[in-house]
């Protein structure tokens, strides 16, 4: 029956499945008001599930459609694949945490829903203009979604912030963006990938280098990449504990996947000019990450910070411009997406009489009052600081690898040593947690969908490298795509 | 026997322990009983385990022996590569035989979290016999950066006052030592184009190169070592370590360091090792001659003897890269001696702190009187370490001192300066603990050795005088391995020495 169909709608079938659901859930919402929350949420989770097996894989070559505006390779499956699992267990999240703190709304599954198709739309765009389409339907959603608890003054502050500077970057990828079409003629990236090849005698002109820099400066403020990482703690921290989890895994997979294809694919042939941006960026992202996050009290404010650092050991990967290189911020996404899940499930399991806290001095002596918890924390903290053999550390190897590889020996060496102050602020949860003396205990009900996703992360984390090789081989395909024309 | 995957089992025996840890319940005293005999019976069988190597290894051959190989991570040629051959056979020896008597002298000193205490001391057994035995640099670095979890864990949760300040020091010192190696390991991967350590050792990388990869494994051997400057984190962790975790951390951890010497910075970037030995010696007599100073100062005992590593690791060091045959195997033989009296000594210090709960000097005095055999016990190790003759300590130090004679004499001038001092902090201490009036009050009712602890202590004293009265067995083992691994270094340093006159000629 599909052979039918348009070929062109077929090749989008997971989006189109998702907006679907999303307008149908938005409808029972509408007329079921608060009631149908749950019932809505894990409707949500299943079409999530359901799109995860539409994602085409064991692709062998790139497909296009719709005249060119959207692509569907390997490479776009992979990242696909990492979002809608990311945001899958962030729903799951959700659903536990929502039934506790009476945080029903309706809205947000299916928020999270279309923002979850902008994020397909970004992976598989092919032109500038799907490109833009898609990364707004994602900012959009993702304001509303962050101010949220609209009676909570830090959750509307953290809105409103996002929203301001949010718009600016928008602004600014979308400067980017005219400044290449006027300059080059195209917004299509194949055509302008031919275009700059076929300008490769005489350089780029410089409208479309002052170009690439606008459009990499509003794609660094949605990775969350220092100079534009501003709005990320106050959003980490003002957002509900769900929404945060959200927040650090699915679109930063995303913006990350499309910054890989935007640079490497049409602008493949300008790396010399780039690569300065990309270096510069990482090298301060993973400083600042590293250095801003030592005296942080507030766990969320600490793993924004934790998660401006990753932006930059992927960056590094980036950075180097080569398919191993993609082939290590790949494999970094992943096992990123992993610990920062498996982390948040810990956070949402800081409660105290009802009540949710989020100072990491209140973690004291959970090595005693809930060892199992205790041991899950400690096993993110260590894989994130990237000690072996956790799965961290894995990340870390291939970005570093493919930095050597590109001879890039300042960049790898200011990262191994940030990663080493990083290790310290890591470090000391693990010590809050174990060399310190008890203090009241948490509660003990976590939620059942919690403690499975804990266990699973933690398992996947600590394991990894019994069978790193699905992943390895999944992250390589994906990354040849990239470099095959 | 060559069937079995006998590294293995070694390695990853102790983690059938920790399971089987996990699984017990109960309560309160009867399940840390039952913890603390999983563990012993445990690290007792990888002993026995490892012990077969020794006996079934084959002398005559300088090759890598037990090899196991498994395909691990596609796509870059990494590999589950293990192996020992005369060089590394001994460390392995060494871990498997001090994590039984870890777990023995942990057995009353350990009275909270004893099932979390265990499965750190099996967890760090597997890293470190692992670390031994990998062929892979990736599966070697995983090893030996994983040791750190466990023992930041044994030092910050079970140990002194000051616990946290330690744990992070030593984290945080290695660390940035070990990344810096990690790139010159990655680095290196892209001039072979192998992970593989064996094929590693065959390859040639250029001169220039070899400098920078050299000092980056240096930023991490040496911080293990450790050699002076980098030192520092050694007193803070040996002092607040609980004994057992000293006992680890003074017998094998420091060894780490000095293997990783011997196994890449001599055979891989050999140029760059005869370029830099002038530094390895003023490092080396720097630690040697200050450190022996220090510990004369010391009025804590446990101080004393880490402060006592680090000299007999200068020794260790010099004789590395002294690069003739004496010194290397001398080199090897002060590691395995250090290894067993360091870790005796820190036993020693730990029998009288579980006793009295304090490790000045100042507390104790005339221990003779109420500890005859205590007193005992402790003179042998205080003269191993001394480096008397007939004593395992003799005969590393002299062979050291007889290889570097040939290589460097005001070297070994300077560095037996150092055997002279260490009698003299050594043996003063021991005035001072054993020695003298029993005065003190609190000492009056001080008992001896329990039959736990002579149980402790047997093997090691008949390991001191075995291998000071007859090292054959040893050295037969070490004989191939580093005779291969000097007659290639004494070929880089001969070609060295050309390019040197090439270069004056001009």
């Amino acid at each position: 029956m599909l052979s039918d169909l348009n070929p062109d709608l077929v090749l989008a079938l997971p989006e189109l499945f998702l907006v679907v659901a999303a307008m149908g859930l938005l409808m029972v919402g509408v007329f079921q008001k608060e009631a149908a929350t749950g019932g809505i949420l894990i409707t949500a989770v299943l079409a999530i599930a359901v799109a995860l097996l539409l994602v085409p894989t064991g692709l062998e070559e790139r497909a296009t459609a719709f005249g060119g505006l959207y692509v569907s390779d390997s490479f776009s499956a992979f990242m696909k694949l990492l979002v809608l699992l990311g945001t899958a267990l962030t729903l799951i999240m959700a659903h536990a945490y929502n039934e506790r703190e009476g945080f029903a709304r309706f809205e947000y599954p299916v928020l999270v829903l279309f923002a979850t198709v902008g994020m397909l739309m970004m992976l598989s765009a092919n032109d500038l203009l799907s490109l833009y389409m898609g990364l707004e339907l994602q900012s959009l959603s993702l304001y509303v979604v962050a101010a949220i608890r609209r009676d909570s003054l830090r959750s509307t502050e953290a809105g409103l912030k996002y929203i301001v500077l949010g718009a600016l970057a928008s602004g600014m990828l979308l400067y980017g963006a005219s400044m290449i079409y006027g300059f080059t003629g195209t917004t299509n990236f194949d055509s302008l990938a031919a275009h700059l090849i076929d300008a490769g005698e005489t350089g780029p002109s410089t409208g479309v280098v002052v170009g690439i820099v606008f459009l990499m400066a509003g794609l660094a403020f949605k990775i969350s990449a220092v100079p534009f990482h501003m709005w990320t703690p106050d959003v980490y921290e003002g957002a509900p504990t769900p929404v945060t989890a959200f927040f650090s895994v699915a679109p930063k997979i995303a913006a990350i996947g499309l910054l890989l294809r935007v640079l490497l694919g049409p602008f493949g042939e300008l790396v010399l000019q780039w690569q300065q941006i990309i270096i510069a960026v990482s090298i301060a992202s993973m400083v600042l990450g590293a250095l801003a996050a030592l005296n942080q009290t507030n766990i969320k404010r600490l793993m924004a910070y934790s998660s401006i650092g990753h932006v930059g050991y992927a960056l590094v990967g980036l950075a180097a411009g080569t398919e191993t290189g993609v082939r290590g911020v790949l494999i970094y996404m992943a096992i990123y997406l992993f610990m920062n899940v498996g982390t948040f499930c810990c956070i949402l399991a800081m409660r105290q009489k009802g009540r949710m806290t989020e100072e990491i001095s209140d973690l004291a002596g959970l090595a005693k009052t809930n060892p199992a918890l205790a041991l899950a924390f400690a096993i993110f903290m260590f894989s994130m600081a990237g000690i072996p053999p956790l799965a961290g550390f894995f990340g870390k190897l291939y970005v570093f690898l493919a930095a050597v590889e590109a001879e890039l020996y300042t960049l790898a060496i200011i990262g191994v040593l940030a990663s080493v102050v990083g290790a310290y602020y890591y470090l000391r949860i693990v010590r809050v947690m174990y060399f310190e003396e008890a203090m009241e205990g948490f509660d003990r009900s976590i939620g059942r969908e919690v403690v499975v996703i804990l266990g699973g992360t933690a398992a996947v984390v600590l394991l990894f490298f019994a069978y790193p090789a699905p992943l390895l081989n999944g992250a390589a395909v994906a990354a040849a795509v990239l470099f095959a024309g | 026997m060559q069937d079995l995957p006998l590294l293995s089992l070694v390695i990853f025996l102790p983690l059938v322990g920790v399971a089987f840890i996990l699984l017990i319940r109960g309560e309160g005293e009867v399940q840390n009983r039952n913890v603390r005999n999983v563990a012993l019976w445990t690290s007792l069988a990888t002993f026995a385990l490892s012990i077969l190597l020794w006996t079934n290894f084959d002398t005559t051959t300088s090759a890598f022996q037990f090899e196991e190989e498994i395909p691990w991570i596609p796509g870059f040629d990494i590999n589950y590569h293990l192996g020992v051959d005369g060089i590394s056979v001994f460390f392995v020896l060494l871990s498997t035989l001090l994590t039984p008597i870890c777990v023995l002298a942990s057995w009353e000193a350990i009275q909270k979290h004893v099932k979390e205490y265990m499965i750190a001391f099996l967890v760090l057994e597997t890293f470190m016999v692992g670390m031994f035995c990998a062929l892979d640099f990736v599966l070697f670095y995983l090893f030996f950066e994983g040791v750190l979890i466990p023992m930041f864990l044994i030092i910050g949760v079970w140990g002194g006052p000051a616990r946290i300040y330690a744990a992070f020091k030593l984290f945080l010192y290695t660390l940035a030592g070990s990344v810096l190696m990690l790139l010159a390991i990655l680095t290196i991967y892209f001039y072979a184009d192998t992970f593989d350590i064996p094929t590693l050792l065959n390859v040639r990388i250029p001169v220039e190169t070899q400098y920078w990869l050299w000092l980056a494994f240096l930023a991490s051997f040496a911080v293990k070592v450790p050699m002076w400057p980098v030192h520092t984190w050694l007193p803070d962790a040996h002092v607040e370590a609980p004994t057992a975790g000293s006992v680890i951390l003074a017998g094998v951890l420091l060894k780490m360091g000095a293997y990783g010497f011997l196994r890449f910075s001599i055979p891989m970037l050999p140029e760059a090792s005869v370029y830099f030995t002038p530094l390895i010696y003023a490092l080396s007599i720097i630690a040697i001659i200050y450190t022996s100073l220090v510990a004369l100062a010391q009025e804590d005992m446990k101080k004393l003897i880490a402060y006592s590593s680090v000299a007999h690791m200068g020794f260790v060091t010099i004789g590395i890269f002294a690069g003739n045959t004496q010194s290397v195997e001398g080199a090897i033989i002060v590691m395995l001696s250090h290894g067993f009296v360091s870790a005796a000594l820190f036993l020693c210090v730990g029998v009288v702190y579980d006793r009295m709960h304090s490790r000045d000097i100042a507390t104790y005095g005339g221990l003779v009187h109420r500890m005859p055999l205590y007193a005992f016990v402790f003179m042998v190790f205080m003269m191993a370490s001394v480096g008397l003759p007939g004593t395992s300590g003799f005969i590393g130090e002299f062979l050291v001192l007889v290889g570097a004679f040939q290589a460097n004499t005001w070297v070994a001038f300077l560095a037996a300066t150092g055997v002279i001092l260490g009698a003299a902090y050594m043996l003063w201490l021991y005035r001072r603990v054993v020695f003298g009036e029993l005065t003190k009050k609190s000492l009056k009712d001080i008992l001896d050795l329990s039959p736990r602890e002579i149980l402790i202590f047997a093997p090691l004293i008949l390991l001191v005088f075995w291998m000071g009265l007859y090292p054959a067995p040893f050295l037969d083992v070490l004989h191939e391995s580093v005779g291969n691994l000097v007659e290639r270094y004494e070929l880089a340093r001969i070609a060295a020495e050309n390019v040197a006159m090439v270069n004056s000629g001009k």
